[in-house]
């Protein structure tokens, strides 16, 4: 840094200050002081405000645990999930034996065409082709349903994450609710709502002959 | 130059009722000789050990699918030049795309009636 101020700036220094009216120090202080006092206030409200933005996303968060606990992924998990995919497997089942039965069918019908009249042969073989042609539908709906199988792994793999994420809230919301797992489990078996249970799965359906010989127990 | 109606198919799909509606609409066609693979390697295997003038796959298959079956077959010397038709419920234009690159003959899309599929064939091995 050079010394010497230069003579200009000093001589135009020495202009302003005629022109503008001097303040004590005492003065400039309580302004100062003043000003920052306003400041420690601004400060203050803007912690005031990020505080309690804070508190209102840990409630937020909490509340939505809570919600996510009630709303029992875990059942999610270990019911819902797998019967739909059982549910849906059965299906893709049932469609090909139907489908199977159906072709079955109609390889008999054109086995006999060989003794039918050409013009009633003919008719027959283009009926028996367009019974063929509708019986794509069983491949198609397969790799729908198994496009869906698919996409139920998927959200199980995700539910699953949920549930190690909030296991603990889930324990705390069964046990804080015991009477909503005592009342699902002491349902009624003979309520309609009860009897309302769909096509059984393979293994789980009674055969006919099962019926039957509960009907004759009754007699 | 007449087709061979006594060659030998190979009809490939996972789905055992659509090998027998292929083979229901094959045998109505004229052509009897027809023997079936649930997937890719199966199909490889049957084209390596036994000669067949035509291969008639599907492309959703485990764990060979029908276009790395098409591409094993482009790639063998002594299959290289089989025609090959994809049946197939993949319509995007470029499963397409890829089938053609893939060296495929002709491509059917599920569903599919027994007009389209006769055409198709005579498209690839001439008419009959």
């Amino acid at each position: 840094m050079s010394g010497a101020v230069p003579a200009e700036l000093v001589a135009k220094l020495s202009s302003l200050k005629t022109k503008i009216p001097t303040y004590s120090r005492d003065e400039i202080e309580e302004v100062v002081s003043e000003m920052l006092s306003t400041m420690e206030g601004d400060l203050s409200e803007m912690n005031l405000k990020l505080y309690a933005e804070v508190e209102s996303l840990a409630r937020y968060i909490v509340n939505a645990k809570s919600e996510i606990a009630a709303l029992r992924p875990d059942e999610i998990m270990s019911e819902h999930l797998p019967s739909a995919t059982d549910e849906l497997d059965a299906i893709v089942g049932s469609t090909e034996e139907a489908t199977n039965g159906i072709l079955q069918a109609m390889e008999s019908l054109e086995a006999l065409v060989g003794e039918m009249s050409p013009e009633i042969g003919e008719k027959v073989t283009e009926a028996v082709t367009q019974v063929y042609e509708s019986c794509n539908f069983q491949d198609i709906t397969g790799q729908r349903i198994t496009k869906v199988v698919k996409a139920l792994k998927h959200i199980e793999s995700k539910v699953d994450a949920l549930v190690g994420a909030f296991g603990e809230d889930i324990a705390k919301y069964k046990a804080a609710h015991p009477k909503a797992e005592t009342a699902k489990k002491e349902q009624d078996p003979m309520s309609d709502s009860a009897l309302l249970n769909g096509p059984q799965l393979p293994d789980n359906a009674s055969k006919q002959d099962d019926i039957d010989a509960l009907l004759a127990s009754f007699d | 130059m007449a087709v061979d109606m006594q060659m030998n198919i190979l009809i490939v799909d996972d789905y055992k009722t659509m090998l027998r509606i292929i083979r229901n609409l094959l045998k109505q066609l004229g052509f009897n000789n027809v023997d079936e693979a649930t997937d890719g390697s199966m199909a490889l295997q049957k084209l390596r050990d036994k000669d067949y003038g035509l291969v008639i796959s599907d492309w959703n298959m485990e764990p060979m699918t029908g276009i790395q079956l098409l591409r094993e077959v482009r790639a063998d010397a002594k299959l290289k030049a089989l025609p090959f038709i994809m049946i197939t419920a993949e319509s995007k234009t470029e499963n397409v795309i890829a089938a053609k690159e893939a060296g495929v003959n002709n491509y059917i899309v599920k569903p599919f009636n027994a007009a389209t599929l006769k055409t198709k064939l005579a498209s690839v091995i001439g008419n009959f």
